[in-house]
Order: structure tokens, then sequence, then C-alpha cells
């Protein structure tokens, strides 16, 4: 057990976890931000994605130890009220079907659209592979980063 | 059954108000006893005895209402498009109302349960009659008021109106209306006056998905709560002999290690062993842990060892085993019209083909887990599942608790596919939670979950055709299926009663993995077979393919016959609504297309796949579906259902499989097993509904099934090949892409 500080949606959080923790389960069960998901474990899903100093990252993957140091945002803390343009592109196209994978496809493609705002179907389409839907509300996906693109831009 | 004409019905034994305390009225009722799958509308509901009520409205003083949504939502929009029924009656602006999830009434428990696409179809009446005697109450309750006969006013969205023009929201009279006695008969509306009821509406949890919120089973946290993890036996026919955990105790997050096993076996070996009960009779060992991370660890670092108990199977030896029943002569016949033998004694050319499934594991994104805390008073069990009645008498049978005690509250749920209709993770945890006297949660790792599954079992099918002076005369079904054969209306699917001589016939192999239902079951994969088959026919018997399907429906016309499941007039409605929108046999020359069509839980669907050649490969470029399934409750909602359900049927034909060696499953995470993803979803799915005034039916499962074929027949338009053996990837020398 080790000491960790870490900088979550803008605050500090100081906690006592094995070094090899995974960010993901720092995050859920330790300070309790359980929209950040669990999938896989492995990265290859998605799910836990969360932004690691502005990029996607698979929270899944990521030790604590390594975390310390790095401004770190979840779901929770990508935006005030859910107004973020991604989040409201989300709601407009009544993205979610069981919901489960979408706060990792929220921050993945917010993380995309930062970088890349006026994107073409195929970015789109290649940014967004990594994540799986697995009640298959990928065309919704695709729609609703297309219309969030709109907003940013 | 046509309700374009108003109905009236009457209800008075299954409602019951009350006045709240806190201001407001509270309408009682009970939806599932009248909606089981085996009742068919109309209900009579002045034939059930209802004495218990699992749903509730609640009705503020300010007018605000809150409906407890009681079927587990899994995905498939029940949760919004159930409230809509009630709200469309009652008459309410969409925005008023509040939705929330029922927890399950353990005291007089009734059907509650996610499965068969059944939820709308059952729920469409007894919903729709609920609103609506609740809005008469509010009409009575106003009339009384101002001293005129409630026929005198008029009640939309909210409020009540009187002749002179006077209003009062329904809040003012919520007071009143719940001391009346509960209307006799009430008027449902026209459809074509329906406002809620067709209109696109948006997931009443949105807001908490979009932004993180709790929800799941997994976010459950109560205070004190430690975290759980079971180590299973690895292999199918194993069980545990010994194990050391000196080095699990040795961690610093690890709190115990238990055992667990015996309540299971004597629910297992009792009398009362219920269909939910999947579960490996082994002893298990359990890792009780502070957090989710130090109960993995610690698992890992138990050394088991396991021992053999019953046979180790193997894919290789499943597939010699069903080819074997298949080419044998133990079937059981399903369904038998003229005489098939003498049809194919007198054929000139019979077609035959084998079409060869694996076994599916379900996948749901959110692993299987539950939340228990069993103390003298109560068994508190909080989590995901589509079967929450059975998973209170299995625990209520296996701990000896009565079952009032058993108080099972559903979170949201992270996919069911069928996976949640088994209980054993609840009563995995039960039994930790009866052990430990803690509040625990259990959480599955994705390997747990892959590898210790109820999965899809593998099925076989030989189909065989007779041909005589050019002409169909017989159609031959055989199923040889990993433990349990297709249920029982399936034989009267199409093309039951289309030939004069058509049999079914099953067989089945009873194996140690544990099986179940998985979207759509049996027709997923039956669906791709005879929807195959049917194209090879045409192609046969030189014949167009839509054709031959419309001509055989006329048959099915022109000879009505009351036992079969389908409408002639729907499947072709269908089929001529997918030709017309995916310009069947118009397209240019280098997009290949497919067709399918199929029936089953109750909903019609034609496909069209459109395919390209890129770089050799195939692409799926779109898919064209129309589907008849009655009035669209929540059209927002059902394109979401159908879209997602074609994308899973793609996947899944294309690439899913689970092969086991000696017992042990050879996929265990997303590296191994191939689930679609974004970029091989076909760009476009264009989906068309049958317009029409039928009472809606579900739209889960059936969109799954024809895809399939669609996609293989698209595939042997552009390449020459059939495909016959799903995974359908295994057999185009395509290189597997994972992840
Ligand atoms: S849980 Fe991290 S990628 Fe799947
Ligand atoms: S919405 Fe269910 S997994 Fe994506």
């Amino acid at each position: 057990m080790a000491t960790f500080n870490l900088k979550i949606n803008n605050k500090k959080h100081t906690v006592e976890a094995d070094a090899d923790t995974p960010l993901l389960w720092v995050l859920r069960d330790h300070i309790d931000l359980v929209g950040t998901k669990y999938g896989c474990g492995i990265g290859q899903c998605g799910a836990c994605t969360v932004h690691v100093d502005g990029n996607a990252m698979r929270s899944c993957l990521l030790p604590v130890s390594q975390a310390e140091d790095m401004s770190i945002t979840t779901i929770e803390g990508l935006s005030e009220d859910g107004n973020h343009p991604v989040q409201q592109a989300w709601k407009e196209i009544d993205v979610p079907q069981c919901g489960y994978c979408q706060s990792g496809q929220i921050m993945t493609a917010s993380a995309f659209l930062n970088q890349n705002s006026n994107p073409t179907n195929s970015e789109i389409r290649d940014a967004m592979h990594g994540n799986i839907c697995r009640c298959a509300s990928y065309n919704s996906i695709e729609k609703a980063v297309k219309v969030a693109a709109d907003k940013i831009s | 059954m046509n309700l374009s004409k108003q109905q009236t019905f009457s209800r008075r034994s299954f409602l019951k108000t009350s006045a709240l305390a806190s201001g407001g009225m509270l309408i009682s009722f009970n939806l599932f006893t009248a909606c089981k799958s085996d009742v068919k509308p109309p209900v009579d509901i002045s034939q059930l005895n209802f004495n218990d009520f699992n749903a509730f409205i609640k009705i503020s003083d300010e007018g605000k209402v809150t409906i407890f949504s009681p079927n587990p939502e899994i995905g498939q929009g029940v949760k919004t498009s159930m409230p809509m029924l009630i709200a469309e009656e009652l008459d309410v602006p969409w925005e008023d109302v509040y939705v929330q999830q029922a927890v399950l009434d353990t005291e007089n428990y009734t059907r509650q349960l996610a499965g068969g696409s059944q939820s709308i179809r059952l729920g469409w009446e007894p919903l729709r009659q609920t609103g609506a005697t609740a809005k008469q109450m509010l009409v009575n309750a106003a009339a009384a008021k101002w001293g005129i006969s409630p026929s005198e006013c008029k009640a939309s969205q909210g409020i009540i109106t009187n002749p002179k023009g006077e209003t009062l929201g329904y809040g003012d009279v919520v007071k009143e209306a719940a001391l009346l006695d509960v209307p006799g008969e009430v008027t449902l509306k026209d459809p074509k006056d329906f406002t809620i009821v067709g209109k696109n509406t948006s997931n009443v949890d949105i807001d908490k998905i979009i932004t993180g919120k709790p929800l799941f089973g997994l976010d459950y946290k109560e205070e004190g709560m430690v975290y759980a993890s079971v180590l299973r036996p690895p292999a199918f026919g194993q069980i545990l002999e010994s194990f050391d955990d000196t080095a699990a105790r040795a961690l610093s997050g690890v709190i115990d290690v238990i055992v667990i096993g015996e309540k299971a076996r004597i629910h297992l070996e009792g009398e009362k062993k219920n269909w939910t009960a999947q579960l490996s009779k082994s002893d298990k060992v359990v890792v009780i842990a502070k957090t989710t991370w130090d109960a993995i660890k610690g698992k890992k670092a138990i050394k088991a060892v396991w021992k053999n108990d019953s046979e180790l199977e193997s894919t290789e030896s499943h597939d010699k085993i069903l080819l074997d029943l298949l080419n044998g002569e133990k079937f059981d016949t399903r369904r038998k019209d003229g005489n098939v033998k003498k049809a194919f004694a007198n054929a000139d050319k019979i077609l035959e083909r084998v079409y060869e499934s694996p076994f599916l594991p379900h996948n749901c994104m959110e692993p299987m887990n539950f939340f228990a805390n069993i103390t003298p008073e109560k068994v508190h069990l909080v989590g995901p599942i589509q079967s929450p009645e059975d998973a209170a008498k299995v625990v209520s049978d296996m701990l000896d608790r009565k079952l009032e005690d058993i108080h099972i509250e559903m979170t949201r749920i992270g996919g069911g596919f069928g996976r949640r209709l088994y209980g054993d993770f609840i009563y995995e945890t039960a039994e930790i939670a009866n052990k430990i006297k803690k509040p625990v949660k259990m959480v599955s790792t994705r390997e747990d979950d892959m590898t210790t599954g109820i999965y899809r079992p593998a099925i076989k099918y030989k189909i065989a055709a007779s041909i005589k002076d050019g002409k169909l005369t017989g159609y031959h079904l055989k199923e040889a299926a990993v433990n349990i054969n297709m249920y029982g209306l399936i034989p009267n699917f199409f093309p039951a009663a289309a030939l004069e001589n058509y049999q079914v016939d099953t067989a089945n192999y009873k194996s140690n993995i544990t099986t179940g239902a998985w979207r759509a079951p049996y027709t997923n994969f039956l669906a791709s077979a005879e929807q195959s088959f049917f194209d090879e026919l045409a192609e046969l018997l030189e014949v167009d393919r839509v054709q031959m399907h419309l001509d055989l429906l006329e048959n099915v016309k022109s000879n009505p016959e009351p036992n079969i499941e389908y409408s002639p007039e729907r499947l072709q409605g269908v089929i001529k609504l997918v030709v017309d929108k995916s310009n069947w046999g118009k397209t240019g020359p280098d997009v290949y297309q497919g067709f399918s069509v199929y029936y089953c839980h109750n909903t019609h669907v034609a496909e069209v796949a459109d395919i390209t050649m890129e770089n050799g490969n195939p692409v799926i470029k779109k898919v064209t579906c129309a589907v008849d399934c009655g009035i669209v409750v929540n059209p927002l909602g059902a394109l979401n259902q159908v879209r997602g359900g074609i994308i899973d049927g793609i996947g899944h034909s294309m690439y899913g499989e689970l092969t086991f060696n000696n017992g042990v499953p050879q996929s265990n995470n997303f590296n191994s097993f191939q689930l679609i993803r974004m970029g091989q979803t076909p760009p476009e799915i264009d989906v068309h509904f049958v317009e029409n005034d039928i009472a809606p039916t579900g739209l889960g499962e059936p969109t799954l099934p024809p895809v399939g074929a669609a996609v293989a027949n698209a595939i042997y338009k552009a390449t020459g090949k059939r495909l016959t053996k799903q995974p359908y990837i295994n057999n185009m020398d395509l290189e597997k892409v994972v992840g």
C-alpha cells in the first residue's frame, strides 16, 4: 500500500492503494466516480476511457502509480451540467441503448474532436473503432460525433 | 387484432387508489398477471384475480406524474416505452412525467421479466387501461366539484375543462379522486388521437447516462460493503478438489477467503430446482476484499486443484456428435404435414444442405455482478437481473428463508441478450453474503464472464427439399442441438403450411456445458440456415428468389391453417416493402444484394443486404429493413432496437465463435473473441416500418435472425461461394481481425 496524489476533474485526491491498481478501480472504488466503466480490463473495449492531460486513455491500463502529476478528466468532469457539445449531441441523437459503454464513447469522441474538430466520416470511424458497443449503437454514435463536430466548429 | 375502434374494459379488480399522506394520489396496479406470456391479448381483465400490486403511478398536488416502471430495463427501451403507454391514456404532457424503476414486490410478486420481446406486446392493453382509469377518476372528481356530469368534462394534457371553459389541473383534484371508486368502464383512445405513442421519445435515463451517474449494478454501493471475486472451475466437467490460499491471504487488501457451493447444491438437488439456476455444482473459492482490484488480485493468487467429475468436452467432439445425430434416425417429430418420405422418393431432384453454428457467449458489456446484504430480518439483493421473480424463489429455497424476506431491487442493466435471465451470479452472491454477514458486491471479470457463461449452444440443421417437375414438393428440417431443442412454436413458423409435405424433426445431445437463451433463441441461427437454403433452392428451381416466397405465402393464404404462427399477409407486406425500398435487383453492377425474410417474436421482418467487393473482400454497405411490429410506440427507441439487432446479427454470424478444448472455453476476453466494431458496421441501415393499427409487438430480437442469410446470400452473389457454417469469416479465406 502506498499513498498517491491525484488530480481528477480539477480536484486533488489522496488515495491509499497498491501501486499496481489500475486508475479505473481507484476512480470507481476509492473516489466513487463510477461513470468510468469496466468492460475488459485489457485495453480492448474503451469503456474505461478517461482524458489524461487531454488525451483519451484506457484507465484500466494505467496504474495509479503512473497517474500522479497528471490532469485526469472523467465523464463526471467533462462539463458542469452535461452541456459539453458531445454530451448534447449524444442526447439529441438519443444514442444510448443499455448505456453502459457510452461514457467511454463520449470520452473518446470528445478527446478526438479536440484534436480534429472537422473530421471526415472515415476519420470518425477510425477514431471510434476501439470502443465496443455490445448493443451496437454504432450508427448513432457516428451521427452524434458529426453533430458534435458541427457544434464545436 | 385491430384496435382502431375504441374499446371499453372493466378493471375494477386490478387497480387500487389511495391518498398519500404527503399529498397527491397513488394508483397501484398489477400488470404482470395480465402479462403472462401464455396469455394472448385481449386479456380478460375481469377474469384475473388481482389482490396484489406491483406498479404505481403517483400524481402529486402539482400535477407531476411519477411512473414506477416495473419491467427490467436491459437496453430495449421499455423503461421509456411502457410509461409512454400509461401517460398517453392518462393524457399528461410527457415533460411532466418522471419514470423510476420499480422494486420487485416480494410479498405478492408476479411476472417481472424482460425476455422474448414480450413486454410491449403484453403491456399494451393493461398499461393503457391503467392510464385511462386514472384519467377517468380525475375527471369524475372534477365533475363532482363542479356539480356536473363527467361526460360534460374534457381532459387533455393534464387539464380538465368544463363546458363554461373553466379548468382544473390534475393536481387540483387528486385528493378527491383518490377517495372515489375505481370506475368499472373506461374508453381507450383511438390510435389516431395518440399524442405520445408514435412520437420520438428519448431514453428516460439519458441525462444520467451522458454524465456518468450511478445507474448500473456495478455502480451500486452501500456503507461497509466489501467486494467478492469467485474462482470457478476452469473447465466444464471439473470440480474443486483442494486449494491453497496462503498467498492470497498475505495480500493487504484481502479480508477473507471462503468456500461456497453447499447452498447452491441444496437448490440444484432439491425439488424446487428453477430453470434460472444454471450453476456448477462444484465448490468455489471466494476472495473477500476491500476493493474490486484487491479481490481480483486475491483470486489470481489462489492455487486451486481441480478434478474431473464428468467428461471434458471439445468442439471437435461436439461437431462429430451433432453431425452423427443429423445423419441418424433418432428424432422427435415436431410437426408433420403430408408425407415427406413419399415426396422425396418421387422427386426428380433433391437439395440437401447442412448448416452449422458455434457456441456463443452473451458478452454483456456490463459483466455479471450483484449486491447482497443478508440480515435476520431481510435478504436485500440489488443488481441487474432479467427475471427477479424466479431469482427470489431460488434464493428463498437455497437459504431456507421466507419468500417475503427476499427483497430484490433492479438496477439499469448493461446489456441482457438473455444472459441475465439466469441468476447464477445472484445465487452465488446470496450464498457469499449469507456466510460473511456483511454487505457484499460480487464482481465477475470479463474473463470470468466469458468462460463461465450460459452460452448459446451449438446447433446444426440439415434441410432438404424435394423437387418434382420443376416444383417444390417437400421440405424436411432436422435439428441437432446441444442440450435443448427449438421451442414449441418454431415448427409452425414459415414455411409451415406453405407446402403439402413438411416435417420438422429434432434431436439433442446433453452436454455439461451450461447453455441457455441468447437474443432470439434458436431463430438467431435457424433463420440464417433456412433463408440461405431458400436462396439456393430458388437458384436450382430457376425462379425469382422474392417471387418464390410471395408464391409460397399465397399458398398459405389460399389454404388457411389455424396452426401457424405467422401471418402470410404481413410477411408478404414486409417483402414488398423491402423490395421497393432497397431497389431490389435494380442496383448497379458493383453492388451485390442478398435477401432474407423471417417471422419470430410476433414480428415480421424482411431484409436486404448490399455489399461491394473491396480488394477482394466483401464490405457490407447497407442493410434495408422492413418491419411489421404493429403500432410503433416509440419510433426513436424502435429504430435503435432494429439497428442494434441487425448489427448484432451481422457481427455474430460473421465473427462470433466460442470453441472448447477439454472443457475449457478457448476465448476469454475481447482480444480472443471478435465483437463487431464501428469499422465493420454498415454505414447505412435503412429502416421502414409498416404502418398499421395493429397492437404492437416486440423489437428487441426479431430483426437479428434474418440478417445472417441476407449477408450470406449477398456474399454468394459477389463471390459464388455459399456460406453454411458460422462464423462466416472462417470460411472466406479472410483474416480474422480482433480489436
Ligand atoms: S475496460 Fe479498459 S479498455 Fe476495456
Ligand atoms: S449502449 Fe449498450 S453497450 Fe453500448
